[in-house]
């Protein structure tokens, strides 16, 4: 049976290649909340959520039907957000949720943060849709379905891919 | 004479359906490759990704959140008649057949204030004998299009440059686009018409093998290239990098070799729509 964990689990307990289950808080913030978050960051403003300690899920969901609070929600590929990330590491992001590999330099930051990135399965929506059991939009509105949402996942199957000691099971 | 407002109508319907399934063929050669998998990791991320098709199908759901670009590929005959515009009815038939999914367009690549609508489609025209009217759509999501490539060979790399070239940029895509993909390959014409090809291969039924023999054995040599190089199911290693490969050919110059790549995601979306005329 996979372990469970939430963003309150230490990263550094997490090993490349271990099967986790998510059960806890993200926030989603695809390419253009980066942009938001990093331009925020260096006007010395704060972030519109805090980020400290806290997990992002690279997605931006299809728009949710009546009586229902998300539609499909599936990982987008993380190595878009390459360039903004070792920025937020640095502020104490501590989880990435999304597919694909990363850059030298976000693997750079994940070692000296003690953070952790984790994949969910690229394309698999409709069954992350059906973990998702809470949903608010809590910032960039305007840029609809890539604003940023504060999820909660039940049991989110991932595989921890970049762990804090040097191991990554995407190199 | 064909009515505007039921091509609009008929396309919103098929777009719409087509956007919430995963094709069936798809789906076979998903379960045939689980069935062969033997990498643990790699037969995980298949397992979620059938139970994934399993869900969409039953809830009415979109089995991916990015419902791509639409392209749509027009089959005219040259005596069709229209009541209107059919540009605009092929606009009118994207945006009602994306009115729940995502809206993933922007109106100018740089600027990128979003449509709201998903449209523009990318349309091409193909011009045949006679009164006909098909449409073949195409739902191109981001993370596997922007691993597509184009490469210039020169005709003296021939067969084996063109297996090296296709399988280079499956290399270099890596877990991005979702594998295990299905690959279109365009080989011959000029830049564009390669990368129009490599559309058009995907058209094709996944995993049907083409009539033209020797491009059939090709499609075979190339998914045993691409399938041993170990990138696998989501990157994450095993025998199933790629699940099929279309090959589609045109005469080329004596001085080129073009070679266009389109990479398909393994949530692969599509219709084809046989319109027929009013009385």
């Amino acid at each position: 049976m996979a372990r469970i964990i939430d963003e309150h689990t230490d990263p550094a307990t997490l090993t490349a290649g271990e099967e986790v289950l998510f059960s806890g808080v993200a926030y989603t913030a695809r390419d253009a909340a980066h942009k938001r978050f990093v331009e925020a960051a260096d006007g010395g403003e704060p972030l519109p959520v805090d980020i400290r300690g806290a997990a992002i899920y690279y997605a931006g969901p299809t728009p949710a039907r009546d009586g229902e609070i998300i539609g499909s929600c599936g990982p987008t590929t993380s190595a878009r957000m390459d360039d903004y990330t070792p920025r937020l590491l640095d502020m104490g992001l501590k989880f990435m949720i999304g597919k694909g590999k990363r850059s030298p330099a976000v693997i750079d930051a994940i070692r000296r943060n003690g953070a952790a990135y984790l994949i969910a399965v690229g394309g698999a929506a409709a069954l992350i849709k059906s973990r998702i059991t809470e949903c608010e939009e809590v910032a960039y509105p305007d840029l609809g379905c890539e604003a940023v949402r504060r999820l909660v996942f039940d049991k989110l199957p991932l595989l921890v891919a970049i762990d804090c000691h040097g191991g990554n099971i995407l190199s | 004479m064909y009515s505007c407002e039921k091509i609009a109508a008929t396309l919103s319907r098929e777009i719409d359906g087509a956007l919430k399934k995963i094709d069936p063929d798809v789906v076979a050669l998903l379960e045939a490759a689980k069935e062969e998998e033997t990498n643990p990791r790699a037969a995980w991320a298949l397992e979620q990704i059938l139970e994934n098709a399993r869900i969409a199908a039953c809830g009415d759901c979109y089995p991916c959140q990015d419902t791509g670009i639409a392209m749509l590929f027009v089959r005219m005959g040259c005596n069709a008649q229209f009541d209107g515009d059919l540009g605009d009815a092929l606009v009118r038939g994207v945006r009602g057949g994306y009115r729940d999914a995502r809206k993933s367009m922007v109106a100018h690549p740089l600027m990128r204030v979003n449509t709201k609508d998903n449209t523009p489609p990318v349309v091409r025209y193909e011009i045949t004998a006679g009164k006909g009217l098909e449409v073949f759509f195409l739902a191109k999501g981001a993370g596997s299009e922007n691993m597509s490539g184009l490469r210039m060979l020169t005709p003296s790399k021939g067969r084996e440059g063109v297996i090296a070239a296709v399988t280079d940029i499956v290399r270099e895509a890596g877990a991005n686009p979702c594998p295990p993909v299905l690959l279109g390959v365009g080989i011959g014409g000029t830049t564009d018409l390669a990368c129009e090809l490599s559309k058009r291969a995907l058209l094709r039924r996944a995993g049907a093998p083409s009539p033209v023999e020797y491009d059939a054995a090709l499609e075979r040599d190339i998914l045993d290239a691409v399938n041993a190089l170990g990138i696998g199911a989501q990157g994450l290693g095993g025998s199933h990098t790629a699940l099929a490969c279309a090959v589609e050919t045109y005469p080329a110059h004596i001085g080129m070799l073009p070679v266009a790549v389109t990479v398909q995601c393994h949530s692969a979306r599509h219709a084809h729509i046989i319109f027929t005329e009013d009385e």
